[in-house]
């Protein structure tokens, strides 16, 4: 017990006394109008227990806006601090944390809950299931997550913050160099939110082989659907190495093992290629489900079939395959060789032809198209050119003789935020306004949708643009400040102008969900866009909690477009409902969540034995879990008729 | 597999006493041997995989069900994995200049 309970509290900095200040305040808020409005059971009931897939993907969505409030907020700190030269809004040490809690909360925090979210509303409905395989178990990962994200955003008032960068390298990041308690936080937070994800990916995988409707063959699944499947499989086999590497990361800095020390035998730079074994297949984790939704958005509003699908699941397979064989590019300059570069420079450039044939083909499936300008499209459109610039130079980047120029210079920044955030982010967006409906019975506003999104694209462009140029000029990244005679001002402020249109961007998404809560028109239907192609259209908006009243039976690929134009399959008949079964909710997910919080906040501040206690209570639920013999519910026939109301008289 | 559930089920027990074996004699190699230490890894490595392979068939019903092929199909992959990231790992760690 090194760590004292007087350092718990970080203090001094008016930014962080502010933060700690409203923490408490808007803690005390929401306990305070939860009581007010007798909530809590609600609450309870509703949401904290819930099994439901939709629910369960709700809550990762509005986990995923939070937290890209708090990544965003971090880069618009970074921005603020390097618009002009030799700026001392912030100091080194600040900095630091603040461009390590930027990068970590926003791919692991913001970009995989956005996209789990979305799998999880879309893809049973998608497949024609009535909930995932394994619906506790999907909920034990959403609160994996959730107590994953909220240890790690505790870190910058209560201990401080990871300051060794998102990729956290060691030797830097070991207790040799880093004595304090904030990269504690990153081994823990992030193996925790890990457990959960790798528990999805399985669920997922299981759920789209096995829950499939009736004719739904592995070639007639929507292609949001054969991403999911896929993304899913690259967890499975990428996310046990950061298991691994956490793992081991974490006992070099809590019990003085030296896997990755300098002294004593150890091997400080297995930990960038462990890291990167599962990094480079991560962003493919994050980027394929996102093609995935351009695919269905783009064939939807070209009301045309999407071109070229056989080729699109063959190039998802094969980006797949590559992902995990070209992870040595983020580290060319380690002095590996140039034999070990060559192959995975080739290895490397080699994703760009299966990214190029997927491209073409959302270009073809266009082509003649009737395109409807919503804003679920303009996402898609607006992410083709953008999406390229990032390809082209990442293709810039995979010569590993030219990197040794580029690397670690704000050239890389802006790559791989060009590839991020069309590919992921724009995704996400187009996939909240498209699936909207169906979460919650009423569209997002496309007016104030299209201000958030031609916003956030100029501020986009704007913001990082500029920054291939500064990289080219050699201002590096991660460095807090630089001098007036560089030369890099001028660009430097442009780029931060650019994040204020972005963040305006993000304040006009956020008033457009108040306002379409207040406003927007209910009762649009089952097909509000309508020219859904999938089975997901076929049911009511919101979609009711078991899904399909009878499971439909699927001819082709786009069943619901052929449904609607052959007039088959669609009307429900009194004679063929059923009483449902339904999973039971449980209190042990979110128990579950507590007690790994708990339980790593412990070892986070290195209390070895707190720790074992609270290890205890995490078996504890498992050994609860294990007695758990509740085998669910059945919805009785007059509940589902009373839903169903909307198709009108069911005979 | 409904044949296996009657009667007494010697190819666990044989099974699980091959792998306890394997296991001592494991331990055995490494601590009261004195081979060298890339003779030593070669024949517990090599032992690993045996009992990799003893866990599968004997255990895990590598072969059996209607979804037999997708369960090779799935192993063959975790297996290819496994190498990529084993000896991927070793390659680029003992390349060039990166082990000094």
């Amino acid at each position: 017990m090194d760590i004292k309970w007087d350092k718990i509290l970080v203090g001094g900095d008016p930014l962080l006394v502010a933060s700690q200040i409203a923490i408490v305040l808007t803690t005390v808020g929401i306990i305070a109008a939860l009581t007010y409005f007798k909530k809590w059971k609600w609450l309870w009931d509703e949401w904290l227990t819930t099994v439901d897939h939709k629910k369960i993907g709700i809550m990762y969505i509005l986990s995923g806006v939070l937290m890209f409030f708090r990544g965003g907020v971090d880069g618009l700190m970074m921005k603020a601090q390097t618009a002009v030269p030799e700026n001392t809004f912030l100091d080194a040490q600040h900095y630091n944390e603040v461009f390590t809690t930027h990068g970590v909360i926003m791919i692991i925090f913001m970009a995989m809950p956005m996209l789990m979210g979305i799998i999880n509303i879309a893809m049973p409905l998608q497949i024609g299931a009535r909930d995932v395989a394994y619906p506790q178990l999907n909920a034990l990962s959403f609160w994996l997550f959730f107590s994953g994200a909220m240890l790690f955003n505790l870190s910058f008032v209560v201990g401080g913050s990871p300051d060794a960068g998102w990729t956290s390298y060691f030797p830097l990041a070991g207790k040799e160099f880093s004595p304090g308690i904030g990269n504690n936080y990153y081994m823990i937070a992030i193996q925790i939110a890990g457990i959960g994800t790798l528990a999805s990916g399985i669920n997922f995988v299981v759920t789209i082989l096995k829950m499939r409707t009736k004719g739904m063959s592995l070639m007639k699944m929507p292609m949001f659907t054969w991403t999911a499947l896929i993304t899913s499989l690259i967890i499975i086999i990428a996310f046990p190495i950061f298991t691994i590497a956490l793992l081991i990361g974490m006992m070099d800095r809590l019990y003085g093992t030296h896997f990755f020390t300098v002294e004593a035998g150890g091997l400080d730079m297995l930990w960038a290629n462990l890291f990167w074994l599962w990094g480079h297949p991560e962003v493919y984790i994050v980027i394929l489900p996102a093609f995935g939704i351009f695919s269905d958005v783009i064939a939807t509003f070209a009301k045309k079939r999407l071109y070229g699908y056989f080729s699109m699941v063959l190039a998802i397979v094969i980006i797949s395959v590559l992902s995990m064989l070209v992870w040595v590019h983020h580290f060319y300059t380690m002095g590996v060789g140039p034999t070990v570069n060559s192959v995975f420079s080739i290895t490397t450039m080699l994703i760009a032809i299966p990214t190029g044939i997927k491209m073409f083909n959302w270009l073809f499936t266009m082509r003649k198209g009737k395109i409807e300008f919503t804003t679920p499209m303009l996402w898609s459109l607006a992410f083709i050119p953008t999406f390229l610039i990032g390809g082209v130079t990442g293709v810039m980047l995979a010569m590993a003789a030219a990197d040794f120029q580029y690397h670690n210079t704000l050239f890389l920044v802006a790559h791989f935020h060009y590839t991020l955030i069309p590919g992921t982010v724009y995704a996400v967006f187009a996939g909240l306004y498209y699936w909207w409906p169906k979460m919650f019975g009423y569209k997002l506003s496309e007016k104030i949708g299209k201000w958030h999104f031609w916003l956030f694209n100029i501020g986009f462009n704007v913001t990082f643009f500029p920054m291939f140029f500064l990289g080219l000029n050699g201002a590096v990244r991660r460095a807090y400040t630089y001098s007036a005679e560089s030369g890099f001002s001028t660009l430097f402020l442009i780029s931060a102008i650019g994040s204020i249109f972005l963040a305006a961007g993000f304040a006009a998404l956020v008033y457009n969900i108040y306002w379409s809560f207040r406003h927007a028109e209910r009762n649009v239907g089952n097909d509000p866009w309508g020219s859904g192609r999938t089975l997901e259209w076929s049911i009511g908006s919101p979609a009711p909690h078991y899904n399909f009243a009878t499971l439909p039976e699927v001819k082709s690929i786009d069943a619901f477009w052929y449904m609607k134009k052959e007039k088959k399959g669609l009307e429900l008949r009194k004679s063929d409902i059923k009483p449902i079964h339904m999973p039971a909710k449980s209190w042990i997910p979110v128990y579950m969540g507590a007690a790994f919080f708990v339980f790593g906040f412990v070892l986070v501040f290195e209390w070895h034995i707190l720790s074992v206690i609270f290890g205890l209570s995490v078996l504890a639920g498992l050994a609860f879990r294990s007695f758990d013999y509740d085998s669910g519910y059945y919805v009785p026939v007059e509940e589902i008729i009373e839903t169903e109301k909307w198709r009108g008289e069911i005979k | 597999m409904e044949k296996q559930e009657k009667g007494f089920p010697y190819g666990h027990v044989i099974g699980f006493l091959v792998a306890v074996a394997l296991t001592i004699f494991a331990l055995l190699v490494v601590f009261k041997t004195s081979f060298a230490t890339s003779t030593k890894f070669t024949l517990i490595g090599l032992m690993a995989v045996f009992q990799a392979a003893l866990q599968l068939f004997m255990f895990m019903h590598m072969t059996e069900g209607n979804d037999r092929d997708s369960k090779v199909i799935h192993t063959i992959y975790a297996i290819g994995m496994g190498i990529v990231i084993i000896v991927g790992s070793i390659w680029v760690m003992t390349a060039g200049h990166s082990i000094h």
